[in-house]
């Protein structure tokens, strides 16, 4: 019994501790960016190894994910009678709104979130960030600012390509598989579509990626214990990420599509 | 008689309710060559750590010329850093980085020198370690001795008044430990630096201290010339430096 409840308080702690930490960082993330212009050079590198190389990903994953939206949204309208020229309609809202945005910063934080943790809890455990600290430099701006900075504007971008390549995907299905013209895809998609859920949607990406970098960065800082630790803080890391996103997503929700 | 540069007056640290360090207190004068030895586990390297701020204490206070350092903070705390080189246990080079890179660090991101004079300065430092033909390598194509030569060029890139070496000759076989010796020997009379050295090597503590302080129990135990060290009658330093598994000190 004792043991349930220092258990409990023990998870308690943790749980403040972290979001204090994960506060404290961003604060300090804040703080460096008026460092900006001098770390051009470290933010464009972050930019290529978390963006750019992250965009065959987001590629395949995109492909998939508006092809079987497609076929899962005709095979219920035919199960409910609806009329397939809503399918450009059904598969638009459905990626912009919510399929690119979450399933994009979900992988994202697989992909980029644990090989920050990896890569920051690796230079804990080798004292490498005792020893940019022991040379006078700033560890967060050397390492932490321009990983998330690099999260935030990629992430909307990756999510802005994942949009066109889901629908495109989308599209390619429903005319081959479902057997509707490419004109009544793309007319039910043009008649659905708001600009005001495209820039939602973007306003989550850039949250989204915000949450990755610091869950990553903070993770990676808090890294001890040498392989295991760092096997741990990847794997937190990932946890913490995603559990983040999809409760910030459904708070979005709630916010900016209003019932 | 030297002039304290370094003053440690009353230094706890305790890491989950394990006291670590319990009370030490210890002077360092401009110049000398320190050599801290104990255990394995002991907290020497906590205590090294402590000089620089890379730790701060539970209690206690550390002086560096007069001041306290706690109160440094921001670009203070910065200047008073780079008035230290540090060599860790592990070198700690960065592996994204050459070794040129890696020891004009720095001075690249202290803004203070041009491109050139930074390449001048990594050169004539590769040179005082021996290893100016392998500026171009990454840290992961060199051994253990080399890597600790280049965390050593790092550690005097930025012409440090104090030297902190942690661990200098662990890991290394016993010529490539007493190069090392000879290079930090070699460097403190050259550089005119303060050294502060850890290890559980008394060889290497015998080569490069002019003073020996054992740390036991979290606290100073001994504080000599490495003569004095020698011939002592105090058991717990007499079973260290001779490694007897029976004495006082009790092996966790």
């Amino acid at each position: 019994m004792e043991y349930g409840v220092q258990s409990i308080g023990r998870r308690g702690v943790n749980f403040i501790n972290r979001t204090g930490g994960l506060c404290i960082l961003l604060g300090r993330f804040f703080v460096a960016l008026k460092d900006v212009p001098r770390s051009m050079g470290l933010i464009f590198e972050q930019f290529y190894i978390i963006g750019v190389k992250s965009l065959p990903l987001i590629i395949i994953i995109s492909i998939f994910v508006g092809a079987v939206t497609a076929w899962q949204a005709a095979y219920q309208f035919k199960f409910i009678g609806a009329p397939l020229r809503y399918l450009g309609h059904m598969v638009g809202k459905a990626v912009i709104m919510e399929l690119s945005p979450v399933l994009s910063a979900l992988v994202f934080a697989g992909r980029v979130g644990a090989g920050i943790a990896a890569e920051v809890g690796t230079m804990k455990v080798t004292e490498q960030i005792d020893a940019l600290d022991s040379m006078g430099i700033n560890p967060v701006r050397y390492l932490v600012m321009p990983r998330i900075l690099a999260c935030l504007v990629m992430v909307p971008i990756l999510v802005l390509f994942s949009d066109f390549i889901a629908i495109m995907g989308g599209l390619v299905i429903s005319v081959l598989g479902v057997d509707i013209s490419t004109e009544t895809f793309m007319s039910g998609f043009r008649d659905s579509f708001k600009l005001a859920d495209f820039r939602n949607g973007l306003i989550k990406a850039l949250v989204f990626g915000l949450i990755i970098g610091l869950v990553g960065c903070y993770e990676g800082f808090r890294t001890r214990e040498g392989a295991v630790g760092v096997g741990r803080s990847t794997t937190n890391s990932v946890v913490i990420s995603c559990v983040l996103i999809l409760v910030f997503n459904f708070i979005f929700a709630i916010i900016l599509f209003r019932l | 008689m030297h002039n304290n540069l370094i003053q440690i007056e009353n230094l706890h640290k305790r890491f989950n309710d394990l006291p670590v360090l319990n009370g030490v207190n210890l002077s360092i004068g401009k110049g000398e060559s320190i050599v801290v030895i104990g255990q394995s586990g002991c907290g020497k390297s906590v205590l090294l750590k402590h000089l620089i701020r890379l730790m701060e204490p539970d209690e206690g206070r550390v002086f560096f010329d007069g001041e306290n350092i706690a109160e440094f903070m921001g670009d203070s705390l910065v200047s008073f850093r780079r008035r230290f080189g540090m060599l860790f246990q592990s070198a700690a080079l960065f592996d994204s980085l050459t070794v040129a890179q890696n020891v004009g660090l720095g001075l690249k991101e202290s803004r203070r020198f041009k491109d050139e004079q930074i390449d001048e300065i990594v050169i004539e430092k590769l040179e005082m370690v021996g290893l100016a033909s392998s500026a171009d390598k990454y840290p992961a194509e060199l051994s253990g001795g080399m890597r600790k030569r280049v965390g050593l060029a790092r550690a005097i890139a930025n012409n440090p008044e104090v030297l902190l070496y942690d661990e200098p000759t662990t890991g290394l076989d016993p010529i490539t430990a007493d190069i090392i010796n000879d290079l930090i020997v070699e460097l403190n009379t050259r550089l005119k630096v303060t050294s502060v050295a850890v290890t559980h090597d008394m060889k290497s503590a015998f080569k490069i201290a002019d003073r020996i302080v054992m740390l036991y129990e979290g606290r100073i135990e001994f504080d000599a010339t490495p003569d004095a060290v020698r011939t002592t009658d105090n058991p717990v330093v007499k079973q260290f430096i001779t490694g007897q598994a029976r004495g006082p000190i009790q092996v966790r």
